[in-house]
């Protein structure tokens, strides 16, 4: 029996699986203890359940625990390690290079780093959504401290190629960083291998809870070193204060360590089923999809269904589909998703976009069922456009006479 | 977010979808496009030649659910209409009949935009003259929708 509404929105947050939750579910209210209590057996037993869960961790990217710091997920990670860094590489330069179509959590905390005067390169992407690893190169000057690129894009799953992009910012001597949130326990992400020196990850994406995460951060060539951002107890080798969220670390290890036992197989069986969603809706016609389709997210595809827009195509399904769409039509003047403009998308087919995002739980009957009620929204609504009246009748979109007052 | 019932029943089952035959002379067509806005808006009138009563009235809408709902709602209320009663319209009237939120408004002023096209290009087709601007400007009398 297929349970509705489906859900599709993966990138956005994941259930949290029920091995993990059973993991985690002793340490609120049996073994309670702080893990900072050095004194009796519930601040040890909390301790070695913090030490295994980072080893666990540590192990999904393929990092030493002691480089593991846990934080409340990747935003609190992604503005630790950048804002640390520029503090705490001030006397080398200001400069930091990330790209146009960065989660909101680099993104912004690189404009409240240009208040505080660090200058900001962003460097434009592709319509496959990747940088030009040439203007990356052109932009490093010796002021440059810290290259900031994300792993995997959330909106359109495009994979960067971050091993060729780390070797370019280790050439000049700069400190690499990418935000793996959508990447970690989805795709095999090594920091080692792809010379990532700090990296910020969520448990939430990951089929752990909310309000957890980590920052990985280098010890060993080069020893990376950044400014706490938080004063207070000196947790987490003082780069982190605040006592840890045990529960919360405990089902973040689990998860991690679940996700790199399945994470092959997962998403070979999620691939199959996103191409069988994908292929089934480019059916429709003046229908594309988004970004890379080679490197990228085996579980995740963004298409753009032209001459509907997205929100009403979102208004169409969602009692039933629990979808995201490139389009926010929520204001006087509604803005697109800036990663889909990003990527040099028009305005209408921004807005006419979905992001599609398997997950572990996500069956064949969830797909053909989402299948058929996209499409027939998709019909129904291009039924009343009236672009796409003018379209099927030929006529040249580029010279439309609009009515004058 | 979340829309008034009555948003939902428009945009599920939108009443008076479709198209005229443009070139009717008994046809009005207003087809309305704000760069700055996504939604595209066409409504179409279809006048009795004798006492300029609306006899039907379509359209077809791209944009989000409540432009849509928007436009067949205001194509209802058109129908039955003389131009001159039409041409009163006010975009807040459809604004308060759907209940919608203040961020929506702005797709009501392009529906009142292409009311009011529709209607001169009628009375244009049919040698009347654009709507002056005191008609446009009168105050819409509390309209039952």
């Amino acid at each position: 029996m297929l349970k509705l509404p489906v859900y599709l929105d993966y990138n956005a947050t994941t259930p949290c699986d029920q091995r993990v939750v059973e993991a985690m579910l002793p340490y609120f209210s049996e073994a309670f203890g702080n893990a900072s209590s050095r004194n009796h057996s519930f601040g040890w037993a909390a301790e070695a359940a913090v030490d295994l869960a980072r080893e666990q961790v540590a192990a999904l990217i393929g990092a030493d625990p002691k480089e593991i710091i846990f934080t409340s997920g990747a935003t609190e990670a992604d503005n630790l390690a950048m804002k640390g860094v520029f503090e705490m590489y001030a006397d080398k330069g200001n400069h930091i290079i990330t790209t146009e179509i960065e989660h909101k959590a680099v993104l912004d905390t690189c404009k409240h780093l240009e208040k505080l005067g660090a200058e900001i390169t962003y460097l434009k992407v592709n319509s496959d959504g990747f940088p030009d690893l040439k203007e990356l190169e052109a932009a490093i000057t010796s002021k440059t401290i810290l290259v900031s690129i994300m792993y995997a894009n959330n909106e359109i799953g495009v994979i960067n190629p971050i091993k060729e992009i780390s070797a370019v910012a280790k050439k000049h001597g700069v400190l690499m960083m990418s935000d793996i949130s959508q990447a970690a326990g989805k795709v095999p992400v090594d920091v080692n291998r792809d010379g990532i020196d700090l990296a910020a990850f969520s448990a939430h994406k990951l089929y752990g809870p909310k309000g957890v995460g980590a920052l990985y951060v280098r010890r060993k060539s080069p020893r990376v070193k950044i400014t706490a951002q938080m004063d207070g107890g000196g947790h987490e080798r003082g780069m982190r204060s605040g006592t840890l969220n045990v529960p919360g670390i405990v089902a973040f290890g689990k998860a991690c360590e679940i996700c790199q036992q399945e994470m092959e197989a997962e998403g070979q069986r999620l691939s199959v089923l996103r191409d069988k969603l994908e292929n089934a809706l480019l059916q429709l016609e003046e229908t594309v999809v988004n970004g890379s389709k080679t490197n990228r997210l085996p579980h995740a595809t963004n298409i753009s269904f032209r001459y509907v827009e997205g929100e009403a195509l979102m208004m169409g399904f969602n009692k039933h589909l629990a979808l995201s769409s490139g389009s926010a039509c929520t204001s006087a003047s509604p803005e697109p998703s800036y990663v889909l403009k990003g990527l040099g998308l028009t305005d209408d087919m921004a807005h006419s976009s979905i992001r599609f995002a398997l997950g572990r739980f996500t069956t064949e009957e969830e797909i053909d069922y989402a299948i058929q009620t996209v499409t027939e929204t998709v019909n129904k609504l291009r039924e009343i456009s009236p672009l796409w009246e003018m379209f099927k009748e030929g006529a040249d979109m580029s010279s439309i006479e609009w009515s004058r007052l | 977010m979340a829309y008034a019932e009555r948003v939902l029943d428009y945009y599920n089952n939108p009443r008076n979808a479709g198209t005229l035959d443009k070139s009717s002379p008994q046809v009005g067509t207003g087809f309305i496009h704000v760069p700055e806005y996504i939604e595209v808006v066409r409504i179409q009138i279809e006048v009795s030649p004798k006492r300029h009563v609306i006899m039907d009235a379509r359209f077809k809408t791209f944009g989000c659910g409540a432009a849509i709902a928007a436009t067949s709602i205001t194509t209802e209320w058109l129908k039955g209409k003389t131009i001159e009663e039409a041409a009163k319209l006010d975009h807040m009237n459809i604004v308060e009949a759907l209940s919608l939120p203040p961020a929506k408004i702005h797709c009501t002023i392009l529906i009142e935009d292409a009311v009011k096209a529709a209607i001169n290009d009628y009375r244009e087709k049919n040698g009347m003259g654009p709507l002056s601007e005191e008609e446009e400007l009168e105050e819409l009398e509390e309209e039952e929708y």
